[in-house]
């Protein structure tokens, strides 16, 4: 039976970096000097389980790494040795090797295996105290060559008492197995010895009272006689003897010499009989030196881990909706008006099943943000103790599920913020005590829901944000001009415009200061925002706000000429009929209209998209869409609202190219393409 | 067919296992740790129970000991999955009432020999 393996690299490669994971969040949990017995175990199961699949498939490179680190990650679970910093960061820098093992293996690229020997080297050093003493060989040498020299002159076989013990059977052992085994092997004789037995009445059904004098004849190997019984060699006496011995041990010098050779091969404290079983096993260590066989290199297919309820829930939906769907036709088959009822509610049923599928299977692309939120506390404590800078990382709402896509393209942008708070925003030790702050600083990174809206918070307890000083470098950079009037926030938003740093001494950290406005396009790529919120002295928040998801969006319909157009349901606040009073004319801004206590600009739809009006006039009985992105509203001057609903997001750029003011296209109810309005596009378009 | 009980809290090793003895034709349940497993095991008779040693909530051993303990599972054969650098192990897992064990790595011809060797 040939079995292809490879159908299950890929959820050994998932499984291994979810184990990796584990390990780094595990290590950085230890604390030096305690043994915190549930954590090591946990790191110690990740990695033995990586070591396990690794030889499994045939990953020998990382399974013989994984066994040095497994070893000595056993000393510790033992007590035999300290939790210390120093071999855990040894072991932090072995995950980091084996998780860049794994990630070449499954791309097909090559290991790099200077890195790889150099981080093999560290773990022996560490696992023989540090003292840089010879490498510790696996065990077990030059036995394995010496054959069992055949005698000739005697019939070839053996000879073997086998005695279980009482309680054999209750292991699930069976003699009559190890009898079916030995018979493969060759001819066999088995005589029963009764002489155990008890009488009748003392007979316990579910003992083994017989022994066995067993007699195997042919060219027999002692090992493969030593493998049939080797799951029962504490479970019985047993003695093996080969004819040649039996027939007299002085025979010839070479049968002495194999006795020799073969009592060499076991452990003073054992009798003849027994074999450790460990020498059939192959060491992973000296398999690795065989050339490893690559798998073709291709693109990894992404796969994703659902929760079993949320199938369960889906195909129960799937079930209703094959219900409704055959109440419908049925009905269909011979309808008149005065079943009209029935089919409406029928309608509805239907319209509540679909709309219930539709999340369970978003639903299924949901993932707890914690995926992303779990290399933080790695990245900070490298990060911070590279600094010199003492940083707590907080974390909440790690089990916010976001989409899947956002998971994975989220993790670049908030890494960058994070690093940022770390250089950027927390001070160093003594200026925080000096300006009467606790010497260790907070990172907190907080995810939860917000209206439709998914909210990441980076915040620290930081120097915060000098809007001024941002405000004279962009004019510096000639980012803005000098005698432009910003608020507060416009001048926090002066750090994502690029080329932008404020850092004083450009570090490692958090680059050169380009980064920040590219942050800000990821984000937005992703249909979200940031938001800064900062007081000096006090402290950051960078927020990042993120559509629930990125397939399907609540929208209002409004009617623009005889154009459609979607606004996101999430970004308007209101909508009002505009008449002509309410507009007023502001110098340098436009026409403006006052919504409670603030002026906000007009944007006239028609003109903007440059739409044939039919017949509208020109502003008295238009309505006004006030809608809100980034931190600023608007009002959209449109015809008409049409109507709410979903509509399913297709990608203006992947068929069409990118429009400003745009962000997306949806097909109608009616067959007909609606654009999907980008508000913060449009603010931006507004402005010029 | 035979039915077996193979328990493990890897998922590809778990699929592995479990591909190849569907494919020899037995009947398989499959657990991802020892509590899922002593769950799965209740009420019912496996022929053949083959598990890991390391797993999260209740390991190999445990399992092994727990399923000893109940009638259906008195003489049931009992694998344990487990690597060469735990000795130990074993004379534990003998301890609690294992039957065997298979030593990874392990390829699919392995398994099946060695189940078909205790299945007969």
């Amino acid at each position: 039976m040939t079995i292809d393996m490879e159908q299950f690299h890929q959820v050994f490669f998932e499984e291994s970096f979810e184990g990796l994971d584990v390990m780094e969040t595990g290590l950085l949990n230890l604390s030096p000097g305690t043994a915190d017995m549930e954590e090591i175990n946990t790191i110690f199961r990740a990695a033995h389980s990586i070591k396990g699949g690794s030889g499994t498939f045939g990953f020998m490179d990382v399974s013989a790494f994984t066994h040095v680190m497994e070893t000595l990650l056993d000393e510790m679970r033992d007590g035999r040795r300290q939790v210390e910093q120093r071999g855990v960061n040894v072991l932090l820098g072995s995950v980091d090797c084996l998780r860049e093992m794994l990630a070449a293996i499954q791309s097909g690229a090559d290991v790099d295996a200077d890195s790889v020997n150099q981080h093999q080297k560290e773990l022996e050093v560490e696992l023989n105290g540090g003292d840089g003493g010879a490498a510790n060989e696996p065990e077990e040498v030059a036995v394995e060559q010496a054959e069992q020299p055949v005698v000739s002159s005697v019939k070839p076989g053996w000879h073997i008492i086998f005695c279980p013990h009482a309680h054999l059977m209750k292991t699930g052992n069976d003699p009559v197995r190890m009898f079916r085994e030995l018979e493969e092997l060759g001819n066999l004789i088995v005589e029963a010895d009764f002489r155990g037995l008890p009488e009748i009445q003392d007979i316990d059904p579910e003992e083994c009272h017989l022994s066995w004098d067993i007699r195997l004849e042919g060219e027999i190997e002692r090992q493969e006689i030593d493998e049939v019984f080797d799951w029962v060699e504490d479970d019985c006496d047993m003695t093996i003897i080969s004819f040649a011995d039996e027939a007299g041990k002085s025979t010839t010098t070479v049968v002495e010499k194999a006795v020799s050779i073969e009592s060499a091969t076991e452990k003073p404290d054992e009798p003849p009989s027994t074999k450790a079983a460990s020498q059939a096993a192959p060491k992973p260590a000296t398999a690795a030196k065989q050339p490893n066989k690559k798998p073709a290199a291709k693109p990894a297919s992404a796969s994703i881990r659902v929760d079993t309820a949320k199938i369960d829930s889906l195909i129960n939906m799937v079930g209703e909706l094959v219900i409704t769907q055959s109440m419908l036709s049925s009905l269909g088959d011979n309808f008149d008006m005065t079943r009209l009822d029935l089919l409406q509610s029928g309608l509805s049923q239907l319209e509540s099943h679909t709309r219930e599928l539709q999340q369970s299977a978003m639903g299924i692309r949901m993932m707890p943000i914690s995926f992303v939120f779990s290399r933080f506390p790695r990245l900070v404590h490298d990060l911070s103790s590279k600094m010199g800078k003492q940083i707590e990382l907080k974390l909440s709402g790690e089990n916010t599920e976001v989409d899947k896509t956002v998971i994975e393209l989220i993790s670049d942008p908030l890494v960058h913020l994070v690093r940022n708070s770390l250089d950027h925003g927390v001070e160093m030790p003594d200026e925080r005590v000096a300006a009467g702050k606790p010497a260790l600083g907070t990172v907190h990174l907080n995810a939860f829901h917000r209206g439709g809206n998914i909210v990441i918070e980076v915040t620290d307890d930081g120097n915060g944000l000098d809007g001024d000083k941002l405000f004279n470098k962009a004019v510096e950079k000639g980012v803005i001009e000098a005698d432009a009037i910003l608020t507060e926030k416009e001048k926090f938003d002066l750090i994502f415009a690029a080329g932008f740093s404020t850092a004083e001494v450009v570090s490692d950290v958090s680059g050169r200061g380009v980064g920040m406005d590219v942050v800000r396009k990821n984000i937005e790529a992703l249909g979200g925002h940031v938001e800064i919120r900062s007081k000096l002295g006090k402290g950051s928040t960078f927020a990042i706000y993120l559509p629930l998801t990125l397939a399907i969006l609540d929208g209002q319909s409004v009617a623009v000429g005889d154009e459609t157009y979607i606004v996101p349901l999430g970004s308007i606040i209101e909508s009002f009929n505009l008449r002509s009073e309410m507009i007023s004319h502001v110098a340098g801004r436009g026409e403006t209209f006052r919504l409670r206590d603030e002026y906000l600009p007009i944007l006239r739809m028609q003109k903007l998209f440059g739409v044939e009006s039919s017949g509208t006039e020109d502003s008295s009985d238009g309505l006004l869409v006030v809608v809100e992105g980034q931190g600023t509203r608007c009002g959209l001057l449109v015809d008409d609202l049409l109507g709410q609903q979903q509509v399913v997001i297709k990608s203006l750029e992947t068929n069409y190219r990118n429009i400003e003011g745009i962000s997306a296209a949806t097909i109608l109810g009616d067959g007909s393409v609606g654009l999907i309005l980008d508000i913060p596009g449009l603010l931006r378009l507004a402005k010029r | 067919m035979a039915s077996i009980l193979a328990v493990d809290d890897s998922a590809s090793m778990r699929q592995m296992v479990s591909f190849t003895l569907k494919g020899a034709g037995y009947e398989v349940i499959e657990g991802v740790d020892g509590v899922d497993a002593l769950n799965k095991a209740r009420g019912r008779k496996v022929d053949l129970v083959v598990t890991d040693v390391n797993m999260p909530n209740m390991d190999g051993i445990t399992l092994i000991k727990e399923l000893r303990a109940l009638p259906n599972y008195k003489f049931t054969p009992m694998l344990m999955l487990t690597t060469e650098s735990s000795a130990d192990k074993k004379a534990q897992g003998r301890a609690a009432g294992a039957t065997g064990w298979i030593v990874k790595p392990f390829n699919p011809d392995q398994l099946l020999k060695t189940v078909k060797k205790v299945l007969g």
